[in-house]
């Protein structure tokens, strides 16, 4: 007897729902056994949980300043593993957008008309993102350097250097020495809708929109899939693979961008420690979580923002270590990732020899 | 039988009001504390806690806390501060600089909140700040750390090149020199206030650089191990860190929150409280000094207590003549570098090797 996986042959939209939500319970079920041993109620925790994310309009607020930058850059995450590219730099483009429109709105916000400033710090944001995803882009498909590597180095090149402008040149000569730029002009402000919760979230339902559109309703999109799932065969039929990835990478990495631009005119209002708090790195469970589908990645983002605000209420309210909340999290994401599997393939018991499980075996392993 | 009714009924009245009266005065007051650390640190942020934990001893069922530990300075700290304040607690305590700029955000917009920030210079009708002069007590681990150094050369791991901690190498420079001219401080900034490794990492550095006592503006015990391993002494900060370490720990310049702690708690019980910015000494046993190691010889222990009287008496260790790093008297003898001199501090006085930057 042997225990293989089999790919799906059809996914049914029965098993789209089923495993999510049954790798939701067994993270319940993981969560609640930690918790019993922790000696708290898990019942309790789980509803301050999430009374914390979403029981409140403040905690909602809060649970929604988290959504922005995660279902940005889990969108701008997907986009590239669509075709295959692997970008993990998503956290570096981030950085690098808010770094740009900080540039904007320290040193031309004073002088330029109002009405121009919040606008200009969003595309200084978009470019930046996009030509630092441009480096990686190009290394790939002019040289085949490796994308995984160049991308998460780059990560810690833009953090570096963010410290750098906010510890050295940016920093605020009123700050008391303290590491931080000075604050940004009113006008460099993206509005607040409520709470903290700022308008960048606007971005959210219309590039999620576009990007459904571009991959799945245009020719584009279609050489895009093909690229994904077979460059050769794409090379084949005259598509210009390298071009395509290029720009499709540079269109993720000005999401990511966009992502640290907000962050900046939204929530800070200023350059400094705190921007890189690791959504580019969740982005990619996110999207993986999603399927790569942006009209979910907004959910998915909604529901992890939930999970990190709520992971803190549990230390506030409940008394427990920080620690707890970070296992929690991890006890939450891993059996959806696991089950995310299960949508893909099934588990096959193969009890003779037949030639047709020997097939869906291979199959499976390939 | 008409009395009787009426009798019940003024005693159903009378209830009625006294109960949720009653009630309200039993419902204790709800205090967050929100550390930059664990409390498991053995620092900083053991310090904060255990002068919430006396506040507790001492108020019983009067009080009610709650704390959150490792939340980073920056935008996220707002987050943590308003659900707090959104969750119906009646007094925060904010202990980090960092947390300055959201906990005056929060304020503005809950103002019947009583809001208490550690180390920092902004106030509102409901934030206090509150702090002590640290320096005074590292002032006299600076005269056992002259004394002791054979090298000359004492290394500092530091944080943040803010003026809090720059007053601290500066009262410790002072102490140095007041018994060493000869003797440096080199200076290496990590950027953190919590981070075991970098602390470690600075520690080893300026061994390595020739230093051979290591004293420290950081929270944990872990630059006060590294000189251990080596074989060479340490000034402790925060808590008396020769109890987790061991001798090689001279002594420490130990914060004692407790008596502060429970001084406003009570106010805002009493609903006396009102905004302040407390800043209290070695004096007011704010701080003070640890007990000190047994390797430290009896002469310096008197030299010690002679510098603790002199300081008790109201004498200030930013007392002139002070020369800057180039050498230039900025404040001639007898002058005292004014408060708010002091709060911004944002330069090196003689003896200290390494940049404000």
């Amino acid at each position: 007897m042997k225990v293989v996986f089999e790919k799906r042959r059809s996914r049914a939209r029965g098993v789209l729902f089923a495993v999510p939500a049954l790798s939701f319970m067994i993270s319940l079920l993981l969560t609640g056994i930690v918790l019993l041993i922790a000696d708290a109620d898990p019942v309790e925790t789980f509803a301050s949980m999430a009374s914390g994310a979403f029981g409140s309009s403040n905690g909602f607020s809060e649970t929604l300043v988290k959504t922005i930058p995660l279902a940005l850059t889990g969108l701008a995450v997907a986009l590239a593993f669509k075709l295959r590219f692997w970008n993990i730099g998503a956290e570096g483009q981030l950085v690098l957008g808010g770094i740009a429109a900080s540039w904007v709105a320290l040193f031309f916000g004073p002088s330029l008309p109002a009405p121009l400033v919040l606008p200009l710090c969003i595309v200084a944001g978009l470019v930046a993102g996009a030509l630092w995803a441009g480096i990686p882009g190009l290394l790939k498909t002019r040289l085949s350097v490796d994308e995984t590597l160049v991308t998460l180095m780059l990560n810690y090149v833009a953090i570096l250097f963010a410290e750098y402008l906010y510890y050295g040149p940016w920093r605020d000569p009123k700050g008391y020495g303290f590491p931080g730029s000075a604050p940004f002009i009113e006008a460099a402000w993206l509005p607040r809708i409520f709470g903290r919760a700022h308008a960048g979230i606007w971005f959210i339902p219309v590039i999620a929109l576009l990007l459904w559109i571009l991959l799945r309703r245009t020719r584009w999109g279609f050489e895009l899939s093909i690229i994904g799932a077979s460059p050769r065969a794409a090379r084949y039929q005259g598509i210009a693979v390298q071009r395509n990835i290029l720009l499709a990478v540079l269109l993720s990495g000005a999401i990511s961008g966009l992502a640290g631009a907000c962050e900046v005119t939204g929530i800070s209002h200023r350059l400094q420690q705190g921007l890189n708090l690791g959504y580019g790195f969740t982005a990619i469970i996110i999207a993986w979580m999603s399927q790569l589908n942006p009209l979910a990645i907004p959910f998915v983002a909604l529901l992890m923002g939930g999970i990190l605000v709520g992971g803190d209420q549990v230390q506030m309210m409940m008394g427990l270590p920080s620690a707890m909340g970070t296992v929690m999290q991890g006890l939450i994401l891993f059996p959806m990732l696991a089950g995310s599997l299960f949508t893909e393939y099934r588990i096959r018991i193969l009890g003779g020899k037949s030639k047709q499980s020997k097939e869906a075996c291979t199959e499976g392993e390939a | 039988m008409k009395k009787l009714i009426l009798g019940i009924l003024v005693f159903a009245v009378a209830f009625s009001l006294a109960a949720p009266l009653a009630a309200q005065a039993k419902k204790p007051l709800k205090i967050a504390f929100v550390y930059i650390g664990p409390p498991g640190d053995m620092g900083w942020t053991y310090e904060h806690d255990r002068g919430r934990l006396a506040a507790v001893q001492h108020f019983g069922s009067k009080i009610e806390t709650k704390y959150i530990e490792n939340v980073p300075e920056g935008p996220d700290a707002e987050r943590v501060i308003r659900q707090y304040a959104a969750a119906g607690f009646d007094m925060i305590f904010t202990t980090s600089f960092g947390y300055m700029d959201p906990t005056f955000a929060v304020a503005k917009d809950f103002p019947k909140v009583i809001f208490e920030h550690c180390s920092g210079y902004k106030t509102a009708p409901n934030m206090a700040t509150y702090f002590g002069r640290i320096e005074e007590a590292r002032y006299l681990t600076g005269i056992i750390a002259g004394r002791m150094t054979k090298t000359n050369k004492i290394g500092y791991a530091a944080a943040f090149p803010i003026p809090e901690v720059v007053r601290g190498i500066n009262g410790f420079t002072l102490g140095v020199k007041s018994v060493n001219p000869k003797a440096e401080v080199r200076v290496i900034w990590t950027y953190t206030w919590y981070d075991p490794v970098k602390e470690r990492e600075a520690a080893v550095a300026l061994l390595d650089a020739g230093a051979d006592i290591i004293a420290q503006h950081q929270d944990t015990t872990e630059p006060q191990k590294a000189a251990q391993e080596r074989g060479k002494f340490s000034i402790g900060y925060d808590s008396d860190m020769g109890k987790f370490v061991g001798d090689s720990v001279l002594a420490s310049a130990v914060w004692e929150w407790s008596t502060y702690y429970i001084d406003t708690i009570q106010k805002a019980l009493d609903g006396s409280w009102k905004t302040h910015e407390y800043w209290g000494g070695l004096k007011d046993n704010v701080v003070r000094l640890s007990s000190l190691s047994p390797k430290v010889p009896a002469t310096i222990v008197a030299e010690v207590e002679a510098a603790k009287k002199k300081i008790l008496g109201g004498w200030s260790i930013f007392t002139g003549p002070i020369k800057d790093q180039s050498g230039k008297v900025v404040y001639a003898a007898g002058q005292v570098i004014p408060d708010d001199k002091q709060l911004a501090m944002d330069w090196f006085v003689e003896g200290v090797a390494g940049k404000v930057q």
